[in-house]
């Protein structure tokens, strides 16, 4: 599995109600939710964002409420892959389970810049940046994971498991 | 390579002989919480995943005590969606108004979790059965709707923190005042992903209430979890509680952790975390005059039975200052009970507090006691965070039973010792 993209890039502490605000709750449907992704902190996201897109954050990204809302606004949003220094917890299992693929790597977090060109392995965890021509190291996702993924999060993988 | 307490659990829970930090394993589960708030959402997904029954009908608890006794029809239907499937699926460890309590202090009571086992729940303060040298952690919804399902949570291995507790705390240094220096010390993402492992021969100073509340709070410190070395208060407790087996696991020789702390109870004052993070804390002999409106007493963090008695010692012949509404809230009906045979309730209701059924209530800001703009309330809760307790703009300082009931009577923040 790979992702190919350009880049948005934000700082530290990028939280769950930048992500998705609280506002805008009342629905689950992802189609709705997408309108207002990363609305607080890049308002036009949602207008330049195409299919395939990564964003990179640095520290501590997707902190604050348990809301699963968030990683499915950015997966809703056609967005292929979030990488960071590092992710707050909740918010980093709850990706895996609506399958909306994150990877930890300080070194591509902190050299990768907006508008970088990305192309991803999900198997080998290589993120090669193809403006930069650089390559970072991610760690692969074990098997059961990339299942998680591939099944596009727990409720399918689960489904094809019972 | 040696690995910490929580490790150890994981490998053996995912039939592995080694894990290692970072690695994703899949582990099998001994119990699947939820509660009227986020069972009703895993419950929909259950049904999505092609969910028919629960894994095993005596590992999954659900616990409706956030907004019960019903506050509005809303959660009324909530918790009547919950109900129904409990009884649908023959959940034997559903408990309803009369058997309910704060669902953290309930499942250890009832003896549903014993050292070794491996705990998922859909709250975050799931984390507080490590007291018990088992290993539990918060998830979201569709995790505690896998669960279910399947018996089974995948994992990152954590890596872990290191506490040597050494000493014996001073009178009105409590489990609170300990977490609450810790997180003052570390920060709210101090732990991060990480597992809080206690041991060191001070944790012999500390009953298993202390334990439960200082398990509770790791959360506040980023941590996946917190656990303690299992040693015969432990084993005491689970034996006096449940006829399961339960097994130990202690730190390998050459387990790794990330960092280590050796910590004197002995030189902890007593604590408070003002307004508005865990992290924001004062020792008692730092707070200046800070008049208060409320304080709430109870929460999976301070409403056991050694809670209540710290309150009661010092509320005992004492009124409570006619500005202040005093809330205490008994963490289950059988601490409940406990309290009234032990004349604790008397001491309460004659000093002017209000005594309240077991319920997550102003806690979470929920229902019984929340603040208007501008009022400040002293509670042994866990969380102080905006609006937590009501208005956006009003404040919760977070602090022991002793430090509560204190203030109560001074209708500001008061140094236990002062009273007594
Ligand atoms: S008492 Fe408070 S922190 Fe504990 S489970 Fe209830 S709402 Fe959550």
């Amino acid at each position: 599995m790979k992702a190919k993209g350009k880049v948005f890039k934000y700082g530290d502490n990028v939280d769950t109600d930048v992500i998705i605000p609280a506002r805008y709750l009342s629905t689950g449907d992802p189609k709705e939710l997408r309108k207002h992704c990363m609305e607080d902190i890049d308002k036009d996201f949602a207008k330049n964002v195409e299919e395939g897109d990564i964003i990179v954050g640095r520290k501590n990204f997707g902190c604050g409420s348990s809301r699963e809302h968030a990683p499915i606004a950015i997966k809703a949003s056609g967005v292929s892959c979030v990488i960071a220094e590092t992710f707050a917890r909740i918010f980093y299992r709850n990706s895996f389970n609506v399958g909306l693929p994150i990877i930890e790597s300080s070194e591509a977090a902190k050299k990768i810049e907006k508008d970088d060109e990305l192309e991803i392995d999900f198997q080998t965890g290589e993120i090669r940046n193809l403006t930069k021509n650089e390559i970072y190291k991610g760690q692969p996702y074990p098997e059961f994971i990339q299942k998680i993924i591939e099944n596009e999060g727990l409720v399918n993988y689960v489904k094809s498991n019972l | 390579m040696g690995m910490t307490m929580t490790q150890k659990i994981l490998a053996e829970h995912a039939n592995l002989k080694e894990v290692v930090p970072d690695q994703f394993i899949e582990a099998d589960l001994d119990m699947v919480l939820g509660n009227d708030i986020t069972a009703p959402v895993a419950i929909k997904e259950f049904f999505k995943m092609g969910g028919k029954d629960v894994f095993h009908k005596e590992k999954v608890a659900l616990v409706p005590d956030h907004f019960t006794p019903n506050k509005d029809i809303k959660s009324a239907e909530q918790c009547k969606y919950m109900r129904e499937f409990a009884y649908d699926k023959d959940i034997k460890n559903y408990f309803e108004i009369g058997e309910m309590g704060i669902e953290h202090a309930l499942l250890p009571e009832k003896g549903l979790v014993v050292a070794g086992d491996v705990v998922i729940g859909a709250d975050s303060h799931t984390c507080t059965y490590g007291a018990l040298g088992a290993f539990s952690t918060g998830v979201g919804s569709t995790d505690m709707a896998a669960g279910m399902a399947r018996g089974k949570c995948w994992f990152k291995v954590p890596s872990a923190i290191k506490f040597e507790l050494t000493g014996k705390p001073n009178k009105f240094v409590s489990g609170k005042d300990i977490i609450l220096h810790i997180i003052g010390k570390i920060g709210v993402d101090g732990a991060r992903y990480k597992s809080m492992e206690f041991m060191g021969d001070g944790i012999a100073n500390l009953s298993m209430d202390d334990r439960f509340t200082i398990a509770n709070m790791a959360i506040e410190a980023g941590a996946k979890n917190g656990i303690f070395i299992v040693d015969d208060r432990t084993r005491a407790y689970i034996q006096n509680h449940s006829t399961r087996e339960f097994k130990e696991y202690t730190p390998d020789a050459d387990a790794i952790y990330d960092e280590e702390y050796t910590i004197d109870l002995a030189t902890i004052r007593p604590t408070l975390s003002f307004p508005y993070s865990p992290d924001n804390t004062r020792t008692i002999d730092e707070v200046e005059d800070i008049e208060i409106d409320q304080i709430v007493i109870g929460s999976c963090t301070n409403g056991r039975i050694d809670d209540l008695r710290a309150a009661a010692e010092i509320l005992k012949g004492n009124k409570i200052d006619r500005k202040v509404r005093a809330i205490i809230f008994p963490a289950t009906q059988k601490i409940y009970l406990q309290a009234i045979e032990e004349g604790l309730i008397k001491i309460f209701i004659e000093a002017g507090a209000i005594v309240s059924t077991p319920t997550c209530g102003p806690c979470l800001g929920g229902h019984m006691g929340i603040l208007a703009e501008g009022e400040r309330a002293v509670a042994t809760t866990n969380r102080n965070f905006v609006g937590r307790m009501g208005h956006a703009k009003s404040e919760v300082y977070l602090a022991s039973p002793a430090i509560a009931a204190a203030s109560a009577i001074t209708g500001k923040i008061t140094n236990p010792e002062d009273i007594i």
